[in-house]
């Protein structure tokens, strides 16, 4: 038995911010990182000086590491990480400030992901993902993520008999929450037929299963209490979080992820059960992964994803909102921010900041994070639970 | 069920010809032992040697016990299908100009999961099938998931022509097919459903038996050629080069001298200049035009096939000479396969033990006979492998020289007292 | 001021008094090339090389490299080449005096006989009949034997090869011997390859052309053509090899220079009716 971990008690999180998402952009990964930081102060009031810990998350910021950006920015630091973990980044870059501004190791924690986005930059990315990618996968229709998660798809369809239309409405339901949300990219509402009879990608996947990959950023502040309080910043605390990776190594093929492993260490540090949830962000890549997260965090049992899906409604006034800026599919997937995107949005719902519809009465919010197909499977999985200032502790 | 293929309509002329693109060509250097095995017909994985725990995507420590003895063995490819998903969709242009293209999700018996080509064939998830490994058109090696029990017109299967060199519907340059082995070439070669089938032959003045036979099949057009002659070996690229699909270079100058054996140089410069300098005339001369047809439609142009020999992998002193000048080509043939590869033409290199004819004379058995070995040639352009060692002798020399070279040099010198 | 006699060479020559005949064949590696049993050392076919043409290797120049035997292509053979001329002085191409370069020639017709049997072999019977119409055959001049056998066309009827070797004709023992002690010829010539015949090997002694005439320390051309433009005698053959340091023999350029019927034109310097003429044409695929 693990020793019992520490609260995060005085520590929140604070200022989500969003650098507007553009299909494709002649600027660089800095440029977008830069405009983050710059929209965190300006939201903070806080000038460059004070930030003294930074957290970096990008795939076209190459060559440089979050390293370089110290001194593109022109900043001195005390605490510096680099999370090159894809969808995964936004909770695992909250658990590394949070710990570093609890024990005194920094002050203000900027963490921030985004990436540009060039017409050829998305293959070349994918070109180079992965050791085991290049040697393994992308030689292989190089299809991409999208072949590596029609694979688990199909598997999942026929093991658990989901069907496409279980898919759509999720998908449905988060284009209508983005038909609000001032930056999601995609604009149009999306009718069942046109989900069911899009533009075939990888069987069983098409058009509006996938992600559009673009340019943008995300990021948010890690503070003690005291001082967001002093800054008259509205804030949402951290009641718990979990963190795996290559979880169920032993798993023919990905119907599971690292949360099944750790969910009720999640739940139990954070005294409440999946149906205190408020507002849910799934990592969204891909319809099936939403589901895959909704059973292993407890929403429902494994396999009953389908039949949860068909009894609930996801969209700001259902029974489950889910995605409630759009999501991924909807929005758009900005790199490394896509990572961040889902836990930005419940930070907004939580501290009644909402740029789009908002969830009445939203205290307790999940944010999942998921990512980093090096292979055949996602490696990382992770997930936060955060609290409205003033609910429960 | 599989598609026999179907004779191309003749190309376009007035249309731009497709300029040859690649899968991913990149591997580390681990996964490299995946393609050695599959240059070979092979299909290996990395096996620890501690914990017996078989490995893949290929890496650098055991993912069981980390430790770094791993060693690539055999595999037999027995799976099952766990989920499969058809491709409409690429990011490479290579694919994209296949689209669609169908892949699988298969978890061998042994232990790992695969990603592979799926073949036509092959049922729907959850099914048995058998993994193979197999040279892509980028000349890395790629695994491709075949039905369990072979499917008629098999080899047809457009994903696994993409893999293959199949003369079928193709023409086929044979350079010398006036030796035994060259008319058994042409004949297997004719057999194996070529359109056109060019019998190359020097020396006009001299008559070999069985030679005039040949021009009586259907698709073989006689022409002189002399890999000597630079000149000739030029006009016969201007006249039938921009139509030759596969190039099967026989022509073999073989003397039996070492070095005391015979004075002068005379003898040994007539071996360098048939056996290297004639397929360097060969490549400088052909292999600019199969460069640029590697995407030709369906009859592309796809590989270049070269006689060499066992004796080029280590010196075998009493045809010492000779052996020197098989050595020079396969260096050579490296060559060509690197200037090659960007169009996706194959160079396979074949190094038969001694062939059963007058040069080996004195050699005891068992020698390989001309009609067995052109049969290995055809199966090596059906296959996906690049480097071929038929007959027994050949199969032994090479596993004592992949073992040590140097106890092989030894055991060579030895054998020639 | 030049010696009468040149002056007038030269005068006759610009006239078109003098013709000069071409007795040479083309190099080319269409050429064929005596064939050996494969055990033994093999002559080299010509072979030529680019090293430029225009061209990045050489932009203002065009040049090659060549190979072949000394006895490829229309070729002299000198005394050293057999192994009965080993010993003799003045035997190798560099030793030979420069004067027996230029001789006059006897050319006996045996076109006739030849197209008839390719093995024709060449009598003292067939010289003597010769020498009651032309005269003897004088000392120190070559003897050519005519057979038309340049005009063969294709490397596979020139060469004329079966089962049991090459078929050409060529002198017989005794003839060659007639030659050498009773007539002291500078040399035999002869159309095909091989001053003797193909099938010399199965004479006594084998090769007798070879073995006695450079054992006499005389010499030999062959694939001579154009020899039916030649007078049966008044001929001069100018036939020079390479100087090759102990030279076997080399390929040359023979020329004859000939008298012209009296109402012939002035020489034209350029014509090249020598091109029509080419005894061995490329074979068309």
């Amino acid at each position: 038995m693990s020793r019992r971990r520490t609260a995060y008690d005085e520590v929140v999180v604070t200022a989500p911010v969003t650098v507007p998402y553009v299909r494709y952009s002649i600027h660089g990964a800095h440029w977008f990182l830069a405009g983050a930081l710059a929209e965190l102060l300006k939201h903070a009031g806080l000038s460059k000086d004070k930030i003294d810990g930074l957290c970096v998350s990008s795939f076209t910021l190459a060559p440089d590491t979050a390293v370089g950006l110290t001194q593109h920015l022109g900043l001195t630091l005390r605490w510096l990480d680099h999370i090159p973990m894809g969808g995964a980044c936004g909770i695992v870059a909250l658990r590394r400030a949070a710990r570093a501004v609890q024990n005194g190791d920094a002050e203000a924690v900027a963490c921030i992901a985004g990436d540009t986005n060039h017409t050829d930059s998305f293959r070349l990315n994918l070109a180079t993902f992965s050791q085991f990618a290049r040697d393994a996968v992308y030689p292989y229709g190089s299809g991409g993520a999208n072949a590596s998660f029609a694979f688990l798809t199909g598997y999942y369809m026929r093991t658990y008999g989901a069907k496409r239309e279980d898919f759509g409405k999720l998908c449905i339901a988060q284009r209508t929450n983005a038909l609000k949300f001032p930056y999601a990219l995609m604009k149009k509402p999306l009718t069942l037929d046109e989900y069911l009879k899009a533009r075939l990608i990888a069987d069983p996947l098409r058009l509006f299963d996938c992600v559009m990959p673009c340019a943008g950023a995300d990021a948010f502040l890690v503070l003690h209490r005291a001082q967001a309080e002093t800054l008259g910043l509205p804030y949402a605390r951290i009641l718990s979080t979990i963190e795996r990776h290559n979880a169920f190594p032993d798993d023919a093929i990905q119907y599971r992820g690292g949360w099944a492993l750790d969910r009720d260490e999640l739940y139990a540090q954070a005294g409440i059960g999946p149906q205190d949830v408020d507002v849910l962000a799934t990592y969204d890549d891909y319809p099936v992964i939403t589901l895959m997260q909704m059973e292993d965090l407890g929403f429902c049992e494994k396999g009953e994803g389908p039949d949860f899906v068909r009894r609930n409604t996801f969209t700001v006034d259902g029974s489950l909102p889910v995605n409630t800026s759009g999501g991924q599919l909807s929005v758009g997937q900005a790199g490394a921010a896509g990572g961040f995107l889902g836990l930005v949005e419940v930070i907004r719902q939580l501290t009644d900041q909402a740029l789009g519809g908002a969830v009445a009465g939203a205290r307790i919010g999940l944010a999942s994070g998921f990512g980093m197909i090096n292979y055949d499977r996602g490696l990382c999985s992770g997930a936060a639970i955060l609290a409205a200032s003033g609910g429960p502790s | 069920m599989t598609r026999p293929l179907v004779r191309p309509p003749r190309k376009n002329p007035m249309l731009k010809t497709r300029v040859p693109t690649l899968p991913p060509p990149g591997r580390s250097r681990v996964a490299l032992g995946l393609t050695a095995a599959a240059a070979r017909g092979r299909f290996e994985l990395q096996v620890c040697r501690d914990c017996a725990t078989v490995q893949y995507p290929p890496r650098e420590a055991c993912r069981a016990c980390l430790s770094q003895r791993l060693d690539w063995r055999a595999q037999d490819g027995a799976g099952e299908l766990l989920s499969e998903t058809t491709l409409w969709h690429s990011h490479e242009l290579f694919y994209r100009e296949r689209m669609p293209w169908r892949l699988g999700m298969v978890r061998l018996d042994c232990g790992p999961v695969v990603v592979a080509h799926l073949h036509g064939d092959c049922t729907a998830a959850p099914s048995r099938v058998r993994v193979r490994a197999a040279l892509d058109r980028a000349g890395q090696a790629t695994l491709i998931a075949l039905p369990q029990k072979d499917t008629p017109n098999m080899a047809d299967d457009r994903q696994l022509r993409e893999m293959t060199c199949d003369p079928k519907f193709r023409k086929v340059l044979i350079t010398d097919a006036k030796t035994p082995l060259g008319q058994a070439t042409v004949e297997a070669i004719a057999a194996a459903g070529a359109d056109l089938v060019w019998a190359g032959y020097g020396e006009p003045w001299k008559k070999t038996r069985g030679f005039d036979r040949l021009a009586s099949i259907p698709q073989v057009s006689l022409l002189p050629l002399d890999l000597t002659d630079s000149r000739a070996v030029r006009d016969a690229a201007g006249e039938i080069g921009g139509r030759v699909d596969i190039l099967i270079n026989t022509a073999d100058y073989h003397r039996i001298y070492g070095i005391a054996a015979r004075n002068g140089l005379e003898t040994a410069r007539a071996e360098m200049d048939m056996n290297y300098f004639g397929l360097l005339r060969l490549a400088q001369e052909f292999a600019p035009a199969m460069r640029g047809r590697g995407a030709d439609g369906q009859s592309s142009a796809v590989a270049w096939v070269n006689l060499l020999s066992i004796f080029a992998l280590s010196n075998f002193p009493p045809h010492g000479t000779y052996s020197a000048s098989k050595a020079a080509a396969l260096s050579l043939a490296q060559c060509l396969r690197a200037e090659l590869s960007p169009a996706g033409v194959r160079v396979i290199n074949v190094f038969p033990g001694p062939i059963d004819d007058e040069w080996n004379q004195l050699l005891p058995p068992p020698k390989i006979v001309p009609a067995r070995l052109a049969s290995d040639i055809v199966d090596a352009l059906r296959g996906g492998a690049e480097d071929i060692y038929p007959g027994d002798i050949a199969q032994e020399w090479l596993a004592r020289w992949r073992d040590n070279p140097k106890t092989l040099e030894r055991e060579l010198a030895a054998a020639s007292r | 001021m030049s010696d009468p006699v040149l002056t007038q060479l030269v005068a006759n020559l610009v006239a078109g008094r003098i013709r000069v005949v071409d007795l040479t064949q083309t190099l080319s590696p269409d050429f064929p090339q005596i064939v050996l049993p494969p055990e033994m050392g093999q002559a080299w076919p010509f072979r030529i090389e680019e090293a430029s043409r225009y061209d990045e290797r050489g932009p203002a120049w065009y040049w090659n490299n060549f190979s072949c035997s000394e006895h490829t292509g229309t070729h002299f053979d000198a005394p050293i080449h057999w192994i009965s001329g080993r010993y003799l002085p003045d035997g190798s191409t560099d030793t030979i005096p420069a004067a027996h370069f230029i001789a006059p020639a006897c050319v006996l017709d045996c076109s006739k006989q030849a197209a008839a049997d390719a093995d024709f072999l060449l009598t003292v019977g067939f010289l003597r009949e010769w020498e009651k119409r032309h005269g003897r055959i004088p000392g120190g001049s070559w003897v050519l034997m005519r057979t038309d056998w340049s005009k063969r066309t294709g490397p596979v009827a020139y060469q004329n090869l079966d089962e049991t070797g090459q078929h050409t004709p060529g002198p017989d023992a005794e003839a060659v011997r007639f030659l050498v002690a009773e007539r002291e010829v500078l040399g035999f010539g002869s159309e095909a390859i091989g001053t003797d015949a193909g099938q010399a090997f199965h004479l006594r002694p084998p090769y007798p052309c070879h073995y006695y005439m450079h054992g006499s320390g005389r010499y030999g051309l062959q694939c001579l053509t154009n020899l039916d433009l030649l007078p049966p005698t008044g001929a001069i053959v100018i036939a020079a090899p390479l100087k090759i340091r102990d030279g076997s023999g080399s390929p040359l350029r023979a020329i004859a220079l000939v008298p012209a019927p009296a109402n012939a034109p002035a020489r034209d310097r350029n014509r090249t009716s020598e091109a029509k003429k080419r005894g061995i044409k490329r074979k068309r695929r």
